[in-house]
């Protein structure tokens, strides 16, 4: 007899009694339910995932626009001092039109000035001649008297 | 239930039990027909309690008590895949929860023990540890059944009996075997030839161990005296606690060997380059 009653038969029926029942809990038990551990896992992987992609693009986004920012005020202040200059230019160039316009006007009104006056004094020269010779027609018509008198008396009826 | 009722309820509940031992201490026992060492012997070796295989074989109790577990164990994951599994959610109630920790703990194992190759060991140690389990807590039910001497015998735990050890003990030694042999070839056959005590340690441990508490409870039911209250703790508990143990044990002992001479060895670095290299650093110099 075999010690301890070993039995290849009986070893061969229960090895057989085993491989069913793995096979069968691999098959009906195990195998599902690991999918299904393993699906939620790379469901929540993806979910992980898509996230972490979300918070690098907002990441990228903040840091790209930050960087607008910067490259805005950046621009903003060449953009100003360009303004600056600009408008300074345009300034001395206004002031410099305007001293020009008043030289122009200046000696414009110097001009005109000096045509009224000539004019003036032609006029006044031009009366006091009309004058005279007005007086020494009178003078010559009237040859009554002492031709100073008269002429004086002439002279002073003219006056107001 | 109010404090008369209560009080009711107690008395008569202590004189069933008082009447029931008073009746099966006069009605007797023919157990005592058997010596102790023949029921010990019996329990061991099974050589007068061979029951009938569907007549065509007379087979150990525990040939029997493999069958009626596998049948259980494969109808319960019948319903469970046609019924539950369809049913799973992302966030699981509790029965889910418990299938899904039952799958991952030995999943776990498997790979915490073998990390680079796990796949077939995690199946194999999660069929395993479940057949262990559920068989050692099978003898607790006590299902009775009649051997070719025409006497009755309770069916105890499958992996009680040598062969089923045997058996348990043999397979997981050619699965470490074949993960030695698919990890490292011929090499890996080596390793696993080095641990050649190995079936044998791993059979009688998984024997001894299950044998040890159909033992002690059939030493116990023995005696009518000690029939009483001590069954809870050494039937029950003894039994749960070593099922507990059995199934760890085995299940980390082969994922651990499984592991250990499945994993590929790094190839040093050749020596020639060495020497090359030490050469080209001397030159220059």
């Amino acid at each position: 007899m075999v010690p301890l009653n070993i039995d290849w038969q009986q070893i061969l029926l229960h090895l057989m009694n085993f491989v069913i029942l793995a096979g069968g809990l691999y098959l009906l038990l195990y195998k599902p339910v690991k999918k299904f551990m393993d699906s939620r896992q790379a469901h929540y992987h993806e979910m992980a995932q898509t996230a972490q992609e979300k918070l690098e693009e907002a990441a990228g986004l903040k840091n790209q626009y930050e960087q607008q920012l910067k490259d805005s005020e950046v621009e903003l202040g060449k953009l100003k001092a360009q303004a600056m200059t600009e408008a300074d230019a345009a300034a001395k160039q206004r002031l410099a039109q305007a001293e020009e316009q008043r030289q122009q006007v200046l000696e414009r009104a110097k001009k005109e000035a000096q045509a009224e006056k000539e004019r003036i004094l032609q006029q006044a020269g031009g009366e006091i001649e009309g004058i005279i010779s007005q007086a020494i027609d009178n003078l010559l018509a009237s040859k009554t008297g002492d031709p100073i008198n008269d002429f004086l008396d002439q002279v002073e009826g003219q006056q107001p | 239930m109010s404090g008369k009722k209560r009080r009711v309820f107690l008395l008569v509940w202590l004189c069933l039990i008082a009447a029931l031992a008073i009746a099966a201490l006069l009605v007797g026992s023919n157990g005592e027909k058997e010596s102790v060492t023949e029921v010990m012997r019996d329990a061991v070796l099974h050589e007068n309690d061979a029951v009938s295989l569907f007549g065509l074989l007379e087979v150990n109790p525990a040939v029997i008590s493999g069958f009626l577990v596998t049948l259980v164990l494969l109808a319960f994951a019948a319903c469970v895949r046609i019924f539950a599994v369809p049913k799973f959610k992302l966030v699981p109630g509790k029965f889910q929860m418990l299938l899904e920790q039952l799958v991952s703990f030995f999943d776990n194992l498997a790979k915490g023990n073998s990390p680079h190759r796990n796949g077939f060991l995690g199946a194999y140690i999660f069929a395993a540890g479940v057949y262990i389990f559920i068989g050692t807590l099978f003898e607790l039910l006590g299902i009775q059944v009649v051997t070719t001497a025409g006497t009755s015998v309770a069916l105890p735990a499958p992996l009680s009996d040598i062969n089923g050890a045997i058996m348990m003990g043999c397979l997981s030694y050619l699965v470490i075997l074949s993960g030695g042999i698919a990890g490292n070839g011929l090499k890996g056959v080596g390793l696993t030839l080095k641990d050649f005590s190995l079936p044998i340690s791993m059979s009688f441990r998984l024997f001894g161990a299950l044998l040890s508490g159909l033992l002690v409870t059939e030493l116990v039911y023995y005696y009518m005296h000690l029939s009483f209250v001590l069954p809870v703790v050494v039937g029950v508990l003894f039994t749960l606690l070593h099922a507990l143990i059995q199934t760890y044990v085995l299940t980390m002992l082969t994922s651990l060997f499984y592991g250990e001479v499945s994993e590929r060895s790094e190839k040093p670095p050749k020596e020639k380059k060495k020497r090359g290299g030490k050469k080209a650093q001397a030159s220059p110099g």
